[in-house]
């Protein structure tokens, strides 16, 4: 397959985006699923999608192997409020909090690897 | 936020508490700086391990011999992606993006399996990776499924679950093959040939050369020396290799009824230390393809990020 | 050595490696193809070699489509997408071997195997008939239309060449259920549902790189372009299509082209796209794709497809 390095007269030039969005990562999404009928919907994981529509797209993919009759929710992570007493860090308030910690919290240092 | 040093030790105290009576670690969970650091770089060099690991594999898929091969392969290499993110997803809730570790992988600033340098040169090696590398990933990975750290040992549960599917398939391609022509055995062999030593340096270096091994221990983010496990995984492969009808390629490999495990011949820490230091076969291959996928992308990514920035835009226009 | 630690291990590994659960498998259970009545006795009044053919033209469709798409393996934009075309190139491959089995059982796969009378090597062992007819019959003898067979470009002609395909493939599936030979209808009930998802799929993408950036636009637009010349061969009636419409097991392809037109009038000005106005692509003395004349990009696929099977065709795998 030949892959995006099309050459197509009517984009060169163009810049790689068009500016006006931040050149981000998709926002994180949670994900809850429901095995089957008469269960609670259970959180499974988190990933990454553009928006709603997507992310219970790439839920249904990944999570549930697109499973039928499986019910999914899908909520942008920033927008759960948290509240966990038993789990102690002064980073977090002890209630009406991030569920963790937000992605970009934690600079990584270019660390020598050891494997 | 500030906290004082009395507070700091408290929560060290409790830290210390929950993982020497194997409670688990959560995220929002106060923990050692080293601990955090040791974690990240575990899971992402293991999230990092499952992406570039698709490519030998993804290799044979357009060439697979059968339309059911083909189907198991193309599916495998799918559950790798989706361990992948599985990884990625645990590292985020200790406040690291996925972007940024995908940046350092292709820089070359974290490391993934040595063995996935190695290249796929037959059909064979789809069964021996299975088998073999696949088995060798298996011991390292069902001790972690008892991690510390919570969201890692979850996601290690689905994971090893998947993993041991795939190294039955891969058996089962193994056995197929040594029941057919010579030619077929004769790839089989080959292919153990060269995949078997390499497997055994997926455990790391020697106990006496992995300095971060005791930390590590103590923290239960790792439940096992390398030595340990690797010594199980050869005690474990030998009967499976003596039912397929293979030769592993180590003349000093023996049963020692003192030790009630195998002996085995010295591994070649200089090949090892070669491929990490990224001279291996397939280093520089790998990770340019990886960083092609990634950058090729971008514009995708971008596009359906501006989709979705407009979306959004028209939803509160519509509401205003 | 940590013996407590080591005897927990062992009980999580037994459970693992003797754990009888691959029905959890989405895919784990589809490896054997087929359970579908592929030895059903062919309808009153149809032609089998008819029937036959036109089994392997879904069939081709699908295993040629299933065979670029997976060329994106490794190398797609996100990993998320990864998974996701993998899922539908497993769907479109599960597809193709039902088809091919029960061409098959209807005698198709017979003249690839042994000694064949044009002097070419045949298949020489016991394949089944999925894999002697992937791949030990020749490019000339495939049915597929050259829509699938064509390179698939960047994402954005990919996402392109899907809408078209699955619109396509799901209006026709969608109509097969009714036909009178149980194979077929088995097929297109189970197909409905995955090419409805491929469908939504490339339509979701087809929207955002349309209305995206700047960038994504042209490529969208670009990849739309593309792939137009060869929408028109999809929606054109092969004598064999013709005959067993009749007999009713077929679909007439001619029928199909209002729904498509439909999705594609919805999406496109949706994703501010505009609809291509370009020529067909030409034939070879009026024969296309469903007579085995191709285009070159399909000796290629087949190339590269079959070589490793070629290369043992005394050998199963």
């Amino acid at each position: 397959m030949s892959m995006a390095d099309d050459t197509t007269a009517h984009v060169e030039g163009e810049p790689r985006f068009d500016g006006s969005t931040p050149r981000a990562s998709w926002p994180l999404y949670e994900v809850f699923v429901r095995g089957k009928r008469g269960l609670n919907h259970v959180h499974v994981g988190s990933l990454h999608a553009p928006d709603d529509t997507m992310a219970l797209h790439n839920a249904r993919n990944l999570y549930t192997r697109r499973n039928e009759g499986v019910s999914i929710w899908v909520v942008r992570g920033d927008a759960i409020t948290a509240s966990s007493p038993d789990e102690k860090d002064p980073f977090f308030a002890p209630s009406g909090d991030k569920v963790y910690r937000h992605p970009t919290f934690y600079e990584i240092p270019d660390d020598v690897p050891h494997l | 936020m500030t906290v004082t040093e009395d507070e700091t030790r408290d929560l060290e105290a409790d830290f210390e508490r929950t993982v020497a009576a194997e409670g688990r670690i959560e995220p929002r969970d106060w923990m050692p700086e080293g601990y955090r650091r040791t974690l990240i770089r575990q899971i992402a060099q293991h999230a990092h391990s499952e992406i570039i690991g698709m490519q030998p594999e993804g290799n044979w898929i357009l060439r697979a011999p059968s339309l059911r091969r083909k189907a198991i392969l193309l599916a495998k290499v799918q559950d790798e992606a989706g361990h992948g993110l599985y990884l990625y997803s645990a590292t985020e809730t200790l406040g690291v993006d996925r972007a940024e570790l995908t940046e350092k992988l292709i820089d070359a600033k974290q490391k993934y399996s040595s063995i996935f340098n190695y290249p796929t040169l037959t059909f064979a090696d789809i069964g021996v990776i299975g088998w073999l590398v696949d088995g060798a990933a298996i011991c390292n990975q069902v001790p972690l499924c008892r991690s510390s750290y919570g969201p890692y040992a979850r996601a290690m549960v689905r994971i090893c679950k998947e993993e041991s599917f795939h190294q039955r398939q891969g058996f089962e391609l193994l056995r197929t093959l040594m029941a057919g022509t010579d030619a077929q055995r004769a790839m089989v062999q080959d292919a153990v040939d060269r995949w078997w030593w390499p497997s055994l340096m997926m455990f790391g270096p020697a106990d006496g050369d992995s300095p971060n091994t005791q930390q590590s221990m103590a923290w239960r983010i790792k439940r096992h020396t390398n030595d340990e496990l690797r010594q199980r995984y050869v005690d474990m492969t030998v009967p499976q290799a003596a039912a397929l009808g293979v030769t592993l390629p180590d003349p000093e490999l023996r049963w020692n009824e003192e030790r009630q495990a195998h002996d085995f011949g010295a591994i070649d820490w200089d090949e090892f230390a070669q491929v990490v230091k990224g001279a291996g076969p397939c280093n520089a291959q790998r990770l340019a393809n990886r960083r092609a996928a990634h950058e090729e992308g971008q514009w995708v990514r971008d596009a359906a990020a501006a989709y979705a920035a407009k979306q959004a835009r028209r939803t509160e226009g519509a509401a205003a | 050595m940590h013996s407590h630690d080591e005897t927990d291990d062992e009980n999580v590994y037994d459970a693992l490696a003797t754990a009888d659960d691959d029905g959890r498998w989405a895919f784990g259970t589809g490896f054997d193809a087929g359970t579908a009545e592929i030895d059903a006795p062919v309808p009153d009044g149809v032609d089998r070699d008819d029937l036959a053919t036109y089994c392997l033209m879904l069939a081709d469709d699908a295993l040629v489509a299933s065979q670029r798409l997976s060329g994106w393996t490794t190398k797609a934009p996100e990993l998320e997408e990864e998974v996701a075309l993998a899922n539908i190139a497993l769907d479109l491959l599960g597809q193709a071997r039902v088809l091919l089995a029960r061409a098959g059982h209807l005698g198709a796969a017979e003249p690839y195997r042994g000694e064949r009378s044009d002097g070419k090597g045949g298949c020489a062992g016991p394949q089944d008939d999925e894999d002697v007819l992937a791949y030990f019959r020749d490019d000339r003898a495939f049915r597929n239309v050259t829509l699938v067979e064509t390179d698939l470009g960047d994402f954005a002609q990919t996402v392109a060449w899907l809408l078209v395909l699955a619109s396509w493939r799901l209006a026709l599936l969608r109509r097969l259920t009714g036909s009178r030979d149980p194979v077929l209808a088995a097929v297109a009930g189970k197909a409905v549902k995955e090419l409805t998802y491929h469908r939504d799929y490339a339509a979701q993408w087809v929207l955002r790189l349309g209305d995206g950036t700047a960038l994504s636009h042209a490529r969208m637009q670009a990849g739309l372009e593309a792939v137009w010349p060869f929408v028109e061969e999809l929606f054109t009636a092969h004598a064999v299509e013709r005959r067993l419409v009749d007999a009713g097991v077929a679909v007439d392809p001619t029928e199909l082209r209002w729904e498509v037109d439909a999705v594609l009038d919805q999406v496109l000005p949706a994703a501010t796209l505009t609809r291509p106005e370009r020529p067909a692509v030409g034939l070879v003395g009026g024969r296309g794709g469903r007579d085995g004349v191709h285009t070159e990009a399909l000796g290629l696929v087949l190339a590269v497809m079959q070589s490793l099977a070629r290369a043992h065709p005394e050998a199963t795998w």
